[in-house]
């Protein structure tokens, strides 16, 4: 059995308690809710996107330690990124957590985008059940940047 | 309180699955309220009937055939006879007890339902109880009302009367899978029948502990899982009322389930064939057959009285230990629930909480326990549970609240 420190690693505790970017944008910001149907949590991400560039992202909702910090420092890896850069960190993060495109290929992972910090989500991929709370926030983000 | 009640080591000892070790430990596993383990005496039972008799039911005139339909039927008879109903002809095999409650409201339902008609049902529903409702109230425009919860999670039926008044059934839980409450069920039926409703009852998480009687009940429906009660997963029961169920539509059409096809259309067999289309899971039935004489063997009045014991340990050990850092969900009071606990502790998410216990072993559910509107009632998106059954002791609450420790010292609340 993998070890948990695979999982709670320190970067994420740190998200999980002192969450970043929490709270709500007013309209026209967009607004997505996630559900993670397995446990009931729920995400709201809430963007505002100016000249092709997300200018302000928020987050609310309640959800474990995984899905919390991943919510979290997705919000941080977002905030000032154009759109298009956005997407490619949602493909290169979702390839991180082995999860196929759309034709279920496995995504190669992209030299050029860099993770930073959601390198320690890593670990995830070791608890299959918990790759869904992983991804939740990434997911809503990409149907919050559908709604424009 | 003592517990002279059950011979649990030697209860345990029949579970090959509790013997296995897991990374060198052994397995603590209080989660029999979402599935419970199989003894040993389940599993032979369907080995040796595909090794030694298994063949078609119903069909052939061989006598492995009539072997087999002997040990189908057999499987009714004790059904009939665990939960008292008067005739084994009112006992229907299902998948589970899902598609039960949904042949409830399928059949019954579309037969005896019009728009603005009522049906009521409890707020802690699992959504098996629910969503068939709901479905109903999609298509047909029926009503709901719900039977509010006291603080304790018991039932408020300071309002019933009013709330059946006029109610075409009361569909609820006899035990709730998320508070552990058992809920007042002779009472319910009656106060059903008072304003003139049926009595449907969701026995999933009660028939497996405890003595049930239909007919004292005096209910109408009863729907149950074989895989919460030492049996097999893949079926379950619909019993009903003899006369209900002669009076309603059949639910699936197919083969066994009519006494006559032409090209114009087609007749229903009697009961139970009447709801029993297609060939059933006729292995699955036999080793709910073994399920239920190993459960009889032990007592399932011993098992009830187990399970109050380890209720009021599991209270008494878990607010001893962690005071008020831990919040049980539902009453204390054993008189009126079961062995499963949801609880918060130490404001861990219950994710978390499941994934730290699991490092001991410790194997609770953690999530909505489908039953989202009562988490919601509760303020909650998840809870964790812990659920105790007759191969739980005394040294699994004491390794729970061991594996409980461990989780503050990663989160450090
Ligand atoms: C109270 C209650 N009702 C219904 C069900 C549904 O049982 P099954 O999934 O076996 O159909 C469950 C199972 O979790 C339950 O606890």
């Amino acid at each position: 059995m993998p070890g948990l420190e695979d999982l709670y690693r320190e970067i994420i505790l740190d998200h999980h308690r002192n969450p970043r970017n929490r709270g709500e944008l007013a309209p026209p910001a967009s607004h997505a809710v996630g559900h993670n149907p397995l446990c009931g949590d729920e995400i709201d991400v809430y963007l505002d996107v100016t000249d092709g560039v997300v200018s302000d992202v928020k987050v609310g909702g309640q959800g474990c330690s995984i899905s919390q910090s991943s919510a979290s420092m997705m919000s941080q890896a977002v905030k000032g990124k154009p759109v298009d850069e956005v997407r490619a960190l949602v493909r290169r993060f979702k390839g991180m957590m082995s999860i196929p495109d759309e034709d279920g290929n496995p995504i190669e992972p992209d030299p050029s985008v860099k993770l930073g910090d959601l390198e320690a989500l890593q670990g995830v991929v070791k608890f299959p059940v918990r790759i869904k709370c992983a991804t939740l926030a990434w997911n809503t983000l990409l149907e919050a940047l559908e709604q424009r | 309180m003592t517990n002279a009640q059950l011979d649990v080591a030697a209860i345990k000892a029949q579970f090959p699955l509790l013997q296995r070790e897991l990374n060198g430990a052994p397995l603590v596993y209080l989660d029999s309220a979402n599935t419970s383990q199989k003894p040993q005496s389940v599993i032979d039972a369907m080995s040796t009937f595909m090794e030694q008799s298994y063949a078609p039911i119903n069909r052939s005139a061989y006598q492995l055939a009539s072997e087999a339909t002997d040990a189908y039927e057999g499987a009714r008879t004790k059904v009939q006879r665990f939960i008292n109903a008067r005739r084994d002809r009112e006992v229907v095999f299902t998948k589970n007890a899902t598609e039960s409650l949904n042949l409830v409201a399928h059949s019954w339902g579309r037969a005896n339902l019009r728009e603005g008609d009522v049906v009521v049902l409890t707020q802690m529903e699992h959504h098996a109880n629910i969503v068939p409702w709901h479905m109903l109230v999609q298509e047909k425009g029926i009503q709901l009302r719900w039977v509010p919860l006291t603080a304790d999670g018991q039932l408020d039926l300071t309002t019933l009367p009013q709330l059946l008044d006029g109610a075409k059934a009361f569909s609820f839980t006899a035990m709730s899978n998320v508070l552990g409450t058992i809920t007042p069920v002779q009472q319910l039926c009656a106060a059903a029948h008072d304003a003139g409703a049926i009595a449907i009852v969701d026995g999933c998480q009660y028939v497996p502990h405890n003595v049930t009687d239909v007919q004292a009940w005096g209910a109408d429906f009863l729907a149950f899982s074989s895989h919460k009660m030492c049996g097999p997963s893949g079926v379950g029961v619909l019993w009903g009322r003899e006369s209900l169920l002669d009076a309603m539509p059949p639910f699936l059409g197919g083969g066994n389930m009519i006494a006559d096809v032409r090209f114009d259309g087609f007749t229903t067999a009697e009961l139970p064939a009447k709801f029993e289309a297609g060939t059933p899971p006729i292995i699955e039935v036999v080793g709910l057959g073994a399920a239920i004489d190993f459960l009889d063997g032990i007592g399932m009045a011993s098992i009830r009285a187990h399970e109050a014991h380890m209720a009021a340990l599991a209270i008494a050990t878990l607010t001893e230990r962690f005071g008020d850092d831990i919040q049980l969900h539902g009453s204390t009071d054993t008189e009126v629930r079961g062995a499963t606990f949801s609880f918060a502790f130490r404001g861990i998410h219950p994710h978390d909480l499941s994934q730290v216990l699991d490092q001991r072993n410790v194997c609770v559910r953690a999530g909505h326990h489908c039953a989202k509107p009562l988490m919601r009632l509760m303020g909650v998106n998840a809870t964790a549970r812990a659920s105790f059954y007759l191969y739980n002791d005394e040294h699994d609450i004491d390794v729970l609240a061991d594996a409980l420790d461990g989780a503050t010292d990663i989160f450090g609340f």
